[in-house]
């Protein structure tokens, strides 16, 4: 074993430990199982002391530099560290579009000041943040964005409003992407990009009730909101380039994340368990043959994902369509994922009709609830179709 | 331990460069005119290309040095067998190399010269089926008290092109292998069949008494045979992923190119869609394969291994058969006549569900490995 494989190993035994003697108890409530199901105070407050103290350990971004309350080494011990948490099953680092899309973002294309100020706060989730891109007329389509922003001495009056906007209500900032130039030849070259404080006079909130019952997200309302006008980042009419570097970092294809489990990875062992012990024409489901094909299925749709995450790092074994791993990955990962807890419920008997809150319902629900919420990950970020349109215009080179 | 199992995928650069070579040789020789060039006559391929191919040592792949072979893992016959079938070339290199498979795990001894000829570049063929069930052991081909073997195979890919059979047999109480000189068959013994994959080549044999040159009985056969089963879903895994990727070519080529109402029609989400879902699919066949190819040595397969033979078997043939479907689809009329190059896809990938069982036979035994224990 040489030197640095070493210190990996060394590191990873010391983060298992941490996260063992750490990992916070149930806390009596169901717990969010991704970023975009943050819904009640007692959920924020519960995993915002989780996220921090996973900093103050010294386990958050931990490629990022130190000055700007990262570890400064390389991104592979934040891999460990995701990993050994996904491991463990602690629960997640929810502060994700400040961890995973601004945050990068600002630590590549940022200025030194910008990263003075925003990225420390990000790690230690003292500062929230949310994103403001799709609009209530126009979900995916961000080229078409109306929200305004006009340049008025030293701020920009901001008028409009924004939707779908995930943990809208607890963020302090925004990267909000809107409107400087009407009149742009290209639509595209009139917007710009801002990392927008949310505590400013004339922006306000409004909880969107989600289908599953609870509250996740919210429309924000802009009207003659004034942000600094160095909230603008790289120039007037660049926003258009910088949504799409940042939707690259949302889709996967680029990396740089500041870390730490993102979601809750429910994966088909935990489906397997849960069948072993439903009954169907009297003897357990598990022997069904026909669920016992389509969960073979399953299987082998969850391991082609796993295997092709090992192939893409492979360039001989990609070499036909070297992007279509990465950039195919989310429309993968987030249908697969709908389907096969949409077959757990099924596969439930009689008992998959109930839902959270009845005292029967198979592990408190968490089934009905997962598959209800994973329809957030087929839509939001770009729905499903959408990807599927990414996919075979970029990779395939089908006409737009 | 998950259900997942093993996500191994290893590649050095031995492996590199015969999957380099494999292409640019495969792309060169093979290609949708060749294949059309033998559709309709007996022979499937061109006898200089088969020597071109011996004279690489492809025929030794999986043997060791010193029965001629190259001392390869068979797993490096994966970026072989997928060159292949994106150049739909049909030779009968797979069913040598799975021959040669079959006696090297059964007895390599008692094989010894067989093996060496087929190093050195004799086509063999491995005669096993006697009715439509993949998974049957032999029972009406027995090698009878005078040594003589008697009884009719189906369907046995690359018979007419083989010097070497390979046929599975019943000699006492046992399941037994007998080695066979073509040329020592009875000269009507060899009957083609007519097969939807008009790129390849099977036929019936009868064997009125014919002498064997080995039987080769014992615990080793079962085993090998058992294993001689998987590599050959494997190979045509990998065959068959290679035509997939031919096959989304050509269609995305013809998407791109064909106007309707006055558009290209690959701008068409219900074209684009699906074309999104044979390239997935094909993704996902062409990781299983480089897995199990990742995985395999020269011992008897392992659990893992199994698995991963079985899984690249039943993604890359629905695959193959989602692209070629669609393929013909997709090219409106022009799909729906001979001179379609799409017809050649969902031909090839009709008759690959039936080489060494299709996706639900493999799902149905993955669920009896992963889910029962």
């Amino acid at each position: 074993m040489n030197a640095a494989v070493k210190e990996l190993e060394d590191f990873r035994r010391e983060v298992a430990s941490w996260l063992k003697a750490n990992k916070p108890a149930d806390p009596g409530f169901l717990l969010p199982q991704t970023f975009m199901e943050v819904g009640s105070e007692e959920q924020l407050e519960f995993l915002r002391e989780w996220q921090h103290k996973v900093w103050s350990a010294g386990y958050l971004g931990m490629a990022w530099a130190k000055e700007h309350g990262g570890q400064g080494v390389d991104a592979i011990y934040q891999s460990v560290v995701d990993q050994e948490m996904r491991r463990q099953a602690v629960p997640i680092c929810f502060n994700v579009i400040g961890l995973g899309w601004a945050g990068p973002l600002i630590n590549d294309i940022g200025t030194e000041e910008e990263k003075q100020r925003y990225l420390k706060g990000i790690l230690s989730a003292e500062d929230i943040w949310c994103q403001g891109f799709s609009e209530p007329d126009h979900g995916s389509d961000l080229g078409n964005a109306r929200t305004r922003a006009e340049r008025d001495g030293d701020d920009y009056v901001i008028n409009g409003s924004k939707i779908w906007t995930t943990m809208g209500n607890y963020a302090k900032y925004m990267i909000l992407l809107a409107r400087t130039n009407p009149e742009a030849e290209r639509k595209y070259d009139g917007l710009s990009f801002f990392l927008a404080p949310m505590t400013v006079d004339g922006v306000s909130t409004r909880p969107i009730r989600k289908l599953t019952g609870e509250y996740g997200f919210t429309e924000t309302f802009f009207d003659n909101a004034r942000i600094p006008a160095d909230c603008l980042m790289g120039g007037e009419g660049a926003g258009w380039k910088i949504a799409m570097k940042t939707l690259q970092y949302e889709r996967g294809a680029e990396a740089g994340a500041a870390g730490g489990l993102a979601f809750v990875r429910i994966v088909i062992d935990d489906l397997i368990q849960q069948l072993r012990d439903v009954t169907r024409d009297g003897k357990p489901v598990l022997e069904d043959p026909l669920i016992r094909d389509q969960l073979v299925s399953l299987i082998m749709e969850e391991k082609a994902i796993s295997l092709g995450d090992r192939r893409s790092g492979i360039p001989a074994l990609t070499s036909d369509y070297p992007m279509s791993l990465p950039l195919s990955n989310k429309l993968r990962w987030t249908e697969y994922a709908r389907r096969m807890r949409q077959f757990a419920i099924n596969a439930q008997g009689a008992d998959g009709a109930l839902f959270v809150g009845d005292d029967r319902a198979r592990e408190g629900g968490f089934w009905q609830r997962a598959y209800l919420n994973s329809f957030s990950a087929t839509i939001g970020g770009g729905t499903s179709q959408v990807q599927a349109n990414i996919v075979a215009e970029h990779v395939l080179g089908l006409p737009k | 331990m998950s259900v997942i199992g093993s996500t191994a995928m290893r590649f050095d650069e031995e492996q590199s460069m015969l999957l380099d070579y494999a292409r640019s040789f495969c792309a060169d020789r093979g290609g949708l005119n060749a294949a059309r060039e033998h559709l309709e006559t007996p022979l499937e391929y061109s006898p200089g290309v088969w020597d071109e191919m011996v004279a690489m040592g492809w025929t030794g792949i999986g043997l060791p040095e010193e029965l001629g072979g190259s001392g390869l893992s068979i797993g490096a016959a994966v970026p072989v067998a997928e060159s292949l079938g994106k150049a739909l070339m049909g030779t009968p290199l797979l069913s040598t190399l799975l021959a040669a498979q079959l006696l090297l795990r059964a007895d390599s001894k008692a094989a010894a010269e067989v093996l060496e000829g087929i190093a050195g570049g004799d086509a063999a063929c491995v005669a096993e089926l006697e009715s439509e069930d993949w998974s049957a052991l032999p029972r009406t081909t027995v090698i009878d008290d005078a040594g003589m073997l008697q009884g009719q195979k189906r369907l046995v890919m690359d018979a007419t092109s083989a010097r070497w059979i390979v046929v599975t047999a019943v000699a006492g109480a046992d399941t037994a292998l007998a080695v066979l000189d073509a040329t020592t068959l009875d000269d009507d013994a060899i009957n083609p069949r007519v097969l939807i994959d008009n790129t390849h080549r099977a036929a019936d044999i009868t064997f009125n008494g014919v002498t064997p040159l080995a039987v080769i009985s014992g615990a080793s056969v079962l085993a090998a045979l058992r294993d001689y089963r998987l590599l050959g879903a494997l190979l045509v895994a990998a065959e068959s992923t290679g035509a997939a990727a031919a096959c989304l070519d050509v269609t995305v080529d013809y998407l791109k190119t064909r106007k309707q109402f006055g558009k290209l029609i690959g701008s068409y989400q219900a074209l684009k869609h699906p074309s999104v879902d044979m390239l997935t699919m094909m993704d996902s066949a062409r990781s299983f394969v480089y897995h199990a190819s990742s995985l395999l040595g020269s011992e008897p397969l392992d659990k893992d291994q199994e698995v991963a033979c079985r899984m690249a078997k039943a993604q890359a043939t629905d695959a193959l058969k989602f692209a070629g479907d669609r393929a013909v689809q997709f090219h409106g009329g022009m799909g729906f006549t001979w001179d379609c190059d799409a017809q050649l896809f969902i031909r090839r990938a009709q008759g690959a569900q039936q080489q060494f069982g299709d996706a639900q036979h493999h799902r149905q035994r993955l669920a009896a490995l992963l889910l029962d224990d």
